[in-house]
C-alpha cells in the first residue's frame, strides 16, 4: 500500500525531472532556491514572464533547476546577458542568480555598472566565501585568515563588503541574510521581485565540502547553528559597517530600499526630451 | 519578408564603410546593439546610437567588450536582432561569447573592423590579421560564417546578408571589415525596402508541451523560441541534449558538436560567395579579399596589359572557405598568388585546397598600408615565367 502523497508546493517551479541536483549535502544553495520558489509563488508574477540568468559555478547551476526561461551563461557575465534580455523584453522580470566568485570577482565590473545604471534586475548572490565548483579556491569574499586551496596559509586580502559595494554603486534595494533565515530570504526575494530597479540580496550559505571542512568549522548543520547564534538583525544599518571577519558576528537585514529611475526610464526620458515626436520607442 | 520602409534610408548616399555597415544592420532589422568604443570601428555604433531611438531600436554602450558581446546574446534570446562592433583587442575579448553563441545557437552578428596587431598594434591603420582568429578564436570545435566586404556598398549589403545567415543557420556571423574599407567614402546605393529580403526568426509554431529547444530539423537547425512566450526553456553553454539540459558525456558531445559543425559544413556550397574576374583563361590566379582585392585587381589589369593571363578570385564569404572553387582552379592554373594584409593566413587554406596541384605563392603585408600594385605585378611576372 502506498502512502498518500502531497505535492510539494514549490514543485511546479522546479524542473523535477532533473533531480537529484548536483549540490552536496549541507550546501546552502538548494535552501535558497526553495526560498526563491516560495517568493515567486507569493509574488503572483506570471511565470511565463520571469527569466532567470546564472553565470558559472555551483550557484550558476540554479538556472538549470528552475522551470522558467533560464539561461546558464558564461563565467561572470550573467549580468550583461540579463541586461540585454531585459532591454529586449522589458515586460519580463529578470532575475540573476549566481555565486560570489562569479558575480563579484570575474563579474565585478558588470555588477557595479549594472547597479550604477539601475538596470531593472533582481540579483541574488549566494556567498559561500569560496569557489566551490573548482575545488575551494580563495575568493574576493573569503574572510581574512580563512584558508582555501589557493590560500593554504590563510587569506591575506581584504574581502569585499558586498552590501556596501552594491549600495555605493547605486543599488536601490540591498539586503543580506544567511541560509538559516529562510523566512527572511523568501520575504526579501518577494520584495525585490515587486520592486523596480537593481535589487541585490546577499545570502551567506555553507559550503561544507570545501569551506567549512578545510577551516574545521563542522558540517552544514553546525554552520546553521553558527548563523543562528552569531547573526544580528539590524534593518537599516549603514552598509559601511557590514564587513565580515572569520567566524565574526554577521549583521543581517534590509539595509537599502529607495526609489531611483531605472535605466529604461532614464533612457526613454532622455530620448523623449531630445526627440519628442520623433522618438520611436522600443519596437520588439 | 522584406525590410521595414520606415527604417531604410533608400537612395544614393556618399558614406564610408562604417556608416554603411550601420545602415545595413538597420535595414536588416537590427533593433539592438551593444558596443564599447574602439578605433577604427566606433563610427558604426556612434551612428547606431543616433539612429536607434528613431527606428525603434536600443543601443547600450557597455563597460567592456565582454559585456557587449553577451548583452547582444541576451537581447537575441529576447527576440531582438542584435549585433556588436569592435576592432583589434576588443575582438580578442569577444572570443568567449562567439563560442557561447555557437554552442547555444544564438543568431548574432559580430563586426570586426580589422586594424594592425598584435596587441594595441596600429589602432588607426588597416590589417587583415584576424582572419584565422575569426575562424578559430574561441576554444573548442565550432563553425563560423564570416563575410569580407571590399567597399562601403558591400559593407551595407553584407550586413544584411550577415543577419540573414545568422537567422537561417542560428549561428554567430562575423563581418570582417578592415580599417580601409571602414573609413573609405564612396557612393552607396541603399535599395528600396521592398528589395531587401530578410530571413525571419525561425520561431517555432509548436505548443510549449511539444517543443524541444534543441531538437534539430532535418537541415540540422532547431526552431527558435524567445524568452517570455511561455516555452520556459533552458539554455546552457555546457554540452546539452535536445531539452537544452546539460549532458556531460562523450556520446552527447559527439551528437551536439557533430550537428553544430555539420549544419554549416553541409551547407557550405549554399553559403559560398565569391567574385571572379578573368578566370576563364587565367593561368595566374590572384586570391584576395577585402581592401586587398582592390589592389590585386589593379595588378591583374596591369598583368593583362602585358598579356599575362592573370585572373582574380575574391572570396566574399571567407568562412566557410571556398575550397571547392580553389580545387577546380588548381586543376588548370599554374599558380595561386594569395595577396593578404597579414603574414600568411588564408594562404594556408588555398594551399590546402590546391593540394599540390599547382603552386601557391604568398604575397604578405604586415599591415598599416595596402600592397603596391607594382609589387604584386612583379610577383605575377615571376610566376608567369
Amino acid at each position: 500500500m502506498s502512502a498518500p502523497t502531497a505535492m510539494n508546493p514549490v514543485e511546479p517551479l522546479l524542473r523535477s525531472e532533473r533531480m537529484p541536483h548536483i549540490w552536496c549535502p549541507g550546501c546552502g544553495i538548494g535552501t535558497t532556491v526553495n526560498c526563491f520558489a516560495r517568493a515567486l509563488e507569493r509574488s503572483k508574477l506570471p511565470l511565463d514572464r520571469v527569466a532567470l540568468v546564472s553565470g558559472i559555478g555551483c550557484t550558476g547551476r540554479v538556472a538549470g533547476y528552475v522551470h522558467l526561461d533560464s539561461f546558464h551563461t558564461t563565467h561572470g557575465r550573467a549580468i550583461p546577458f540579463a541586461t540585454g534580455l531585459k532591454l529586449a523584453r522589458p515586460e519580463m522580470t529578470v532575475v540573476v542568480y549566481s555565486g560570489d566568485g562569479d558575480l563579484i570577482a570575474i563579474g565585478g565590473n558588470h555588477f557595479i555598472h549594472a547597479a550604477r545604471r539601475n538596470v531593472d534586475l533582481k540579483v541574488i548572490c549566494v556567498n559561500n566565501f569560496i569557489y566551490g565548483m573548482t575545488g575551494g579556491q580563495v575568493a574576493p569574499t573569503t574572510p581574512l585568515g580563512a584558508t582555501a586551496t589557493t590560500a593554504p596559509y590563510g587569506a591575506f586580502e581584504r574581502p569585499f563588503n558586498l552590501p556596501f559595494l552594491a549600495e555605493s554603486s547605486g543599488a536601490v534595494y540591498v539586503a543580506r541574510w544567511t541560509a538559516y533565515h529562510v523566512q527572511h530570504i523568501a520575504h526579501a526575494m518577494a520584495e525585490a521581485l515587486q520592486k523596480k530597479g537593481f535589487c541585490f540580496i546577499e545570502i551567506l550559505a555553507p559550503c561544507p565540502t570545501l569551506y567549512q571542512r578545510r577551516n574545521r568549522l563542522g558540517d552544514g548543520l553546525e554552520t546553521m547553528r553558527y548563523y543562528k547564534q552569531h547573526s544580528v538583525i539590524r534593518n537599516g544599518a549603514s552598509t559601511r559597517d557590514l564587513d565580515l571577519g572569520f567566524q565574526s558576528e554577521i549583521t543581517v537585514g534590509k539595509f537599502v530600499d529607495i526609489e531611483r529611475p531605472t535605466l529604461q526610464q532614464t533612457m526613454e526620458a532622455a530620448y523623449r526630451q531630445a526627440l519628442q515626436q520623433r522618438y520611436a520607442g522600443w519596437r520588439a | 519578408m522584406t525590410a521595414d520602409p520606415k527604417t531604410v534610408l533608400t537612395g544614393p548616399h556618399f558614406m564610408d564603410g562604417n556608416h554603411a555597415a550601420c545602415e545595413g544592420a538597420i535595414a536588416a532589422g537590427a533593433n539592438f546593439a551593444a558596443g564599447y568604443p574602439i578605433t577604427p570601428s566606433t563610427e558604426i555604433v556612434e551612428r547606431f546610437a543616433m539612429r536607434a531611438p528613431l527606428v525603434g531600436a536600443t543601443f547600450l554602450q557597455m563597460e567592456d567588450e565582454l559585456a557587449s558581446s553577451i548583452a547582444i546574446l541576451g537581447a537575441a534570446w529576447g527576440g531582438a536582432k542584435a549585433f556588436t562592433v569592435t576592432s583589434g583587442p576588443g575582438f580578442s575579448l569577444m572570443m568567449e561569447h562567439i563560442g557561447y553563441a555557437a554552442m547555444t545557437e544564438t543568431p548574432s552578428v559580430f563586426v570586426n573592423v580589422q586594424r594592425g596587431g598584435p596587441s594595441t598594434g596600429l589602432p588607426t591603420l588597416p590589417a587583415q590579421g584576424d582572419m584565422m582568429q575569426a575562424r578559430w578564436g574561441s576554444h573548442g570545435d565550432y563553425e563560423i560564417i564570416a563575410l569580407s566586404p571590399s567597399s562601403p556598398q558591400e559593407c551595407f549589403d553584407l550586413m544584411v546578408d550577415a543577419f540573414n545567415f545568422a537567422e537561417q543557420y542560428r549561428n554567430p556571423v562575423i563581418v570582417l571589415m578592415d580599417e580601409s574599407v571602414g573609413h573609405m567614402t564612396e557612393k552607396v546605393v541603399i535599395p528600396a525596402a521592398s528589395q531587401i529580403e530578410l530571413f525571419p526568426h525561425r520561431y517555432t509554431r509548436r505548443a510549449a508541451a511539444d517543443y524541444l529547444p534543441f531538437q534539430p530539423w532535418p537541415d540540422g537547425i532547431p526552431e527558435f523560441a524567445r524568452a517570455g512566450d511561455g516555452y520556459r526553456f533552458h539554455v546552457t553553454g555546457l554540452t546539452h541534449n535536445e531539452h537544452g539540459y546539460p549532458a556531460i558525456n562523450a556520446p552527447q558531445q559527439q551528437e551536439l558538436v557533430g550537428r553544430l559543425v555539420g549544419k554549416i559544413r553541409n551547407h557550405a556550397e549554399a553559403i559560398a560567395r565569391a567574385e571572379e574576374c578573368r578566370l576563364e583563361d587565367a593561368q595566374i590566379v590572384l586570391v584576395a579579399y577585402g581592401i586587398t582585392s582592390r589592389v590585386a585587381l589593379r595588378a591583374m589589369q596591369m598583368a593583362r596589359e602585358e598579356r599575362i593571363p592573370a585572373g582574380l578570385l575574391r572570396p566574399i564569404v571567407v568562412w566557410p572557405f571556398p575550397e571547392k572553387r580553389i580545387r577546380e582552379l588548381a586543376a588548370r592554373a599554374r599558380a595561386f598568388i594569395v595577396v593578404e594584409m597579414n603574414y600568411g593566413q588564408m594562404v594556408r587554406e588555398v594551399e590546402r585546397a590546391a593540394a599540390g596541384r599547382c603552386k601557391t605563392i604568398l604575397m604578405p603585408h604586415a599591415g598599416g598600408a595596402v600592397h603596391r600594385p607594382e609589387a604584386i605585378l612583379d610577383i605575377i611576372r615571376e610566376a608567369a615565367q
